[in-house]
């Protein structure tokens, strides 16, 4: 591997970054790949983690399905699911996937070699999140993790919190649809998951583009509760109602067929009230599938590595901070991992 | 109430766009929020409140006692705003439970020096969680921008109240904050409160806009004409020991006009135009005209000087020489306590000026009646007014008492025609609310040669209203399909549909790269069929300034 660009060698000298992504030397796998390689490993369904096409995908049993479900038979060419703390070899290496609390399935992936173990997270979040898996921390000699929200404005509210929000605004407003823009894995169900948690069981109405991630989701024994189509309402049935939608079409032709709608984002960016003006958001809702600042912190303290490596998002915050705690830390600079939609 | 419910307020507001959305929220929360929290609040939004001793700089300073340099400079460049970077990054003490009342950090706020203002910013913020941060540096600093004018405060309080919104305004000035006696009026717990009279604003009487079709109908000799200035509307309220200036909504600008609130020594209630004089027009103030139709004694600068002076607190002594305001008076409301609204308005002008003869009050003349004939006289009149402040004509009937509000036929204006230009369309921006879904706010352009040979457009103006929703489809549906650009919300587009723009007026102004600034620009008419290579040039509307 070549110096890092701050000029110093890492410890760890069996993992690479490439233009395809981060490499593992000694087993020829690139964790989340940005093209389709030889052999992947991803953490989880998301369209910037898992791309497809790979002749050999590793990922747990879920992010497999999602990916089944978005990308059909391109998903790859032979997929390889990976049981929750089942630990395998390749080429010397040992590879366990453990819950990263981002979205259905997702996972870190725990990579042991030659003594040392390193924890790629992936996208992760502390909160709890009855729609997936909870993170549990592992401890390591190098923490690879992403900083989406790496700067210590981003604190997310708790998010019953942000719900109760939506929910006085329906009280409010009881004629005009509540549209919140949405990411269609994860962000979605999570929020449907919070409404249903705060006592809401009224239908929840949904873009097309939405509706097979959740049927996933339920199918995977996610219960979300009554679901109805957005596109098949008639326009009276919208007023009071929660309707949700990607952001795109929250801000495009498809929005008019709702009765003056409320339009409301759910996304760790909402935090910013200049983010939220720009994306034309009436009702910001600070819900983040994400860590925020301090439990970026918190992960680097529970796993105690020596050196904390960050894979995307705002690494020169972060990278500081955790210099400050006397450990080593450097920025991959990976490139092709989205900043938004979260 | 504490200070976080205040927050949660400040959030909605500045996010909801709509007048009706807000007045909602405006009322609930008058409703949900307790005394004297709920007072404060409202002189929060109506910017009764402020506290000299807390500038950026205690934001600064106490940001900089407790925040990493590094991680707050960052965070500073992503967020962009001092208040809510500060707010955001505060760390988290949780002890918010014992978050101040409104009221307590209001109160205590009053009695800060500016020495003390860091250390006591810092406790309080250790006291409240994020959001309730972000309101509170918005409500210390004077910076809400939650987009509540002192007008839209006074409806909501007419609706939670279930009375007349002038009936709010009646008593509004002779009120302090925090306001409990509203309250308790409105709550109805207590009679209307007693307030002194003399400080008050009393509803404007307004005009409605007369058509050229409808001038034609119009009994012409029952009415006094006058021009219709291009300034802003105000009243001086003045008696023993009372000054004031109230904005056309009944916002109190006093502080901002100190040159003409010192020659305010007189004990009456006067309506007229404030504008700016050339400077060095003082020189033949007191001099007003009668009734004849010469001219006023001041030389009254562009509207765009104007605009200096507005929406300012307070105002440097620089700004004053610069742009010295003048108020040209045309209606006399009360005289020594008597209440002159219900005489005739031929009887009111002769009021007017028997009082102005006599006081002859510097900075102010009087607005000239305009003689004419007939029709034909009055419109070729409008038609020349095409001076600096003028913006059309007046048309006052002669026997009309002064009532409050809009009522239709006592008070005509009769703009002149507006000015237009054959523009290009350049980019278009998603508009807000019932809008989000559509390019509805339009940026147009003017040819300019460029050196070498050639011509660029520059952009001269935006205009998001002028067409009809049917309009607002198409023009939708045309951007879209000849997009060649996306920058977030905003669209560039080819360079090829010509919008004819009317506007008001034009001056010149740095702060456009085109050198240009237009008054109440809209879209005229969509010309779908001219060729852009035939729109105007930025010559033709250079042109149009007037000087």
């Amino acid at each position: 591997m070549t110096a890092t660009r701050h000029g110093r060698r890492p410890p760890v000298s069996w993992l690479a970054v490439r233009p395809e992504g981060l490499l593992v030397v000694p087993a020829g796998v690139f964790v989340d790949p940005l093209r389709a390689v030889d052999r992947a490993l991803v953490t989880h369904g998301h369209a910037d983690h898992a791309r497809p096409g790979s002749a050999h995908v590793g990922a747990t049993e879920e992010t497999l399905a999602i990916m089944r479900a978005r990308y059909g038979a391109a998903a790859g060419g032979r997929l390889e699911p990976f049981a929750w703390g089942e630990t395998r070899s390749l080429g010397g290496v040992d590879i366990t996937f453990r819950p990263a609390g981002h979205v259905l399935g997702s996972a870190q992936i725990v990579l042991e070699h030659a003594g040392t173990r390193v924890v790629v997270t992936g996208d992760y979040k502390r909160t709890a999140d009855p729609t997936c898996r909870g993170f549990e921390p592992v401890a390591c000699d190098v923490l690879v993790t992403e900083a989406t929200f790496g700067l210590p404005v981003f604190r997310h509210p708790p998010p019953a919190a942000e719900v109760a929000k939506l929910l006085d605004s329906l009280r409010l407003f009881p004629e005009r649809a509540h549209a919140v823009g949405v990411y269609a894995l994860g962000k979605c169900q999570r929020l449907i998951a919070l409404l249903r948690a705060a006592g809401y069981d009224r239908p929840i109405y949904l873009h097309g583009a939405l509706v097979a991630l959740c049927e996933l989701y339920e199918a995977w024994g996610v219960s979300l509760g009554p679901l109805l189509p957005a596109s098949a309402a008639a326009k009276a049935d919208l007023a009071g109602a929660i309707v949700l939608a990607p952001p795109s079409a929250l801000a495009d032709r498809w929005a008019r067929r709702l009765p003056d709608p409320v339009v409301a984002a759910a996304s760790g960016w909402m935090r910013v009230r200049q983010r939220a003006r720009q994306r034309g958001v009436e009702l910001p809702l600070v819900i983040s599938d994400h860590a925020d600042w301090p439990e970026l912190l918190a992960t680097v303290e529970d796993t105690d590595p020596a050196e904390v490596w960050v894979t995307h998002g705002r690494e020169d915050a972060l990278v500081h901070a955790v210099r400050q705690t006397g450990r080593a830390a450097r920025a991959l600079a990976l490139v092709g991992f989205e900043d938004e939609p979260e | 109430m504490s200070v976080t419910a205040f927050a949660l307020l400040i959030e909605r507001l500045a996010f909801m766009p709509s007048r009706t959305g807000k007045l909602r929220l405006l009322e609930d929360h008058f409703r949900q929020a307790e005394d004297p929290d709920r007072g404060w609040a409202l002189a929060a939004l109506t910017g009764a409140l402020s506290f000299p001793a807390v500038k950026a700089g205690a934001i600064r300073a106490a940001a900089a006692a407790r925040l990493d340099p590094v991680l707050f400079a960052a965070s500073y460049d992503f967020v962009g705003d001092l208040a809510e970077t500060v707010a955001l990054m505060w760390p988290d003490t949780g002890v918010s439970a014992t978050a101040p009342s409104l009221a307590e950090a209001v109160e205590r706020l009053t009695l800060s020096g500016r020495a003390e203002a860091p250390a006591l910013l810092a406790a309080w913020l250790d006291r409240l969680d994020d959001s309730a941060r972000v309101a509170f540096l918005k409500l210390v600093t004077g910076g809400l921008r939650v987009g509540v004018s002192a007008r839209l405060a006074k409806t909501a309080l007419a609706r939670f109240g279930g009375r007349a919104p002038e009936e709010i305004e009646e008593v509004w000035h002779g009120l302090a904050p925090p306001y409990r006696d509203l309250f308790a009026w409105l709550d109805g717990r207590a009679g209307r409160p007693q307030v002194n009279h003399a400080a008050t604003f009393r509803p404007l009487m307004l005009a409605t806009p007369l058509e050229d079709t409808e001038a034609a109908a119009l009994d012409l000799s029952a009415y006094a004409a006058e021009w219709k200035w291009d300034g802003i509307r105000v009243q001086l309220v003045a008696g023993a020991d009372v000054r004031r200036i109230f904005s056309r909504t009944g916002d109190d600008i006093t502080p901002a006009f100190p040159d003409i609130a010192r020659h305010m020594a007189f004990d009456a209630v006067l309506d007229g135009e404030l504008l700016v004089a050339r400077p060095g027009a003082e020189a033949g103030s007191g001099s007003g005209s009668g009734s004849g139709s010469n001219g006023a004694a001041a030389e009254i600068a562009p509207f765009n000087d104007l605009q200096q002076r507005l929406n300012r607190k307070t105002v440097t002594r620089r700004m004053l020489a610069e742009h010295p305001a003048w108020v040209r008076l045309y209606d006399i409301l009360f005289e020594a306590g008597e209440d002159l609204r219900g005489l005739a308005f031929t009887d009111r002008r002769a009021r007017l000026e028997a009082w102005f003869a006599r006081i002859r009050p510097q900075c102010m003349d009087l607005s000239p009646l305009v003689a004419f004939a007939g029709l034909e006289e009055l419109a070729a009149l409008r038609r020349g007014a095409r001076g600096r402040a003028i913006e059309g004509l007046m048309l006052k009937r002669r026997d009309s008492a002064y009532v409050g509000g809009r009522p239709k036929g006592p008070w005509f204006k009769w703009k002149r025609g507006p000015l237009t230009l054959d523009t290009v369309l350049m980019y278009a921006q998603r508009g807000h609310g019932k809008r989000s879904s559509y390019y509805s706010d339009f940026t147009f352009g003017a040819w300019r040669e460029v050196a070498g040979g050639g011509r660029e457009l520059v952009p001269v103006g935006k205009a998001y209203f002028g067409f009809t929703d049917a309009e607002l489809v198409d023009l939708d549906r045309w951007v879209r399909t000849h997009t060649t650009d996306r920058f977030g919300p905003v669209r560039a587009v080819e360079p090829r549909l010509v919008l004819e723009v009317a506007f008001d007026s034009v001056h010149r102004s740095s702060r456009h790269k085109s050198g240009v600034a237009m008054r109440f620009p809209r879209v005229h008419r969509i010309r779908w069929d001219k060729p852009a290579e035939d729109a105007d040039a930025l010559a033709t509307l250079e042109a149009m300034i007037a000087e």
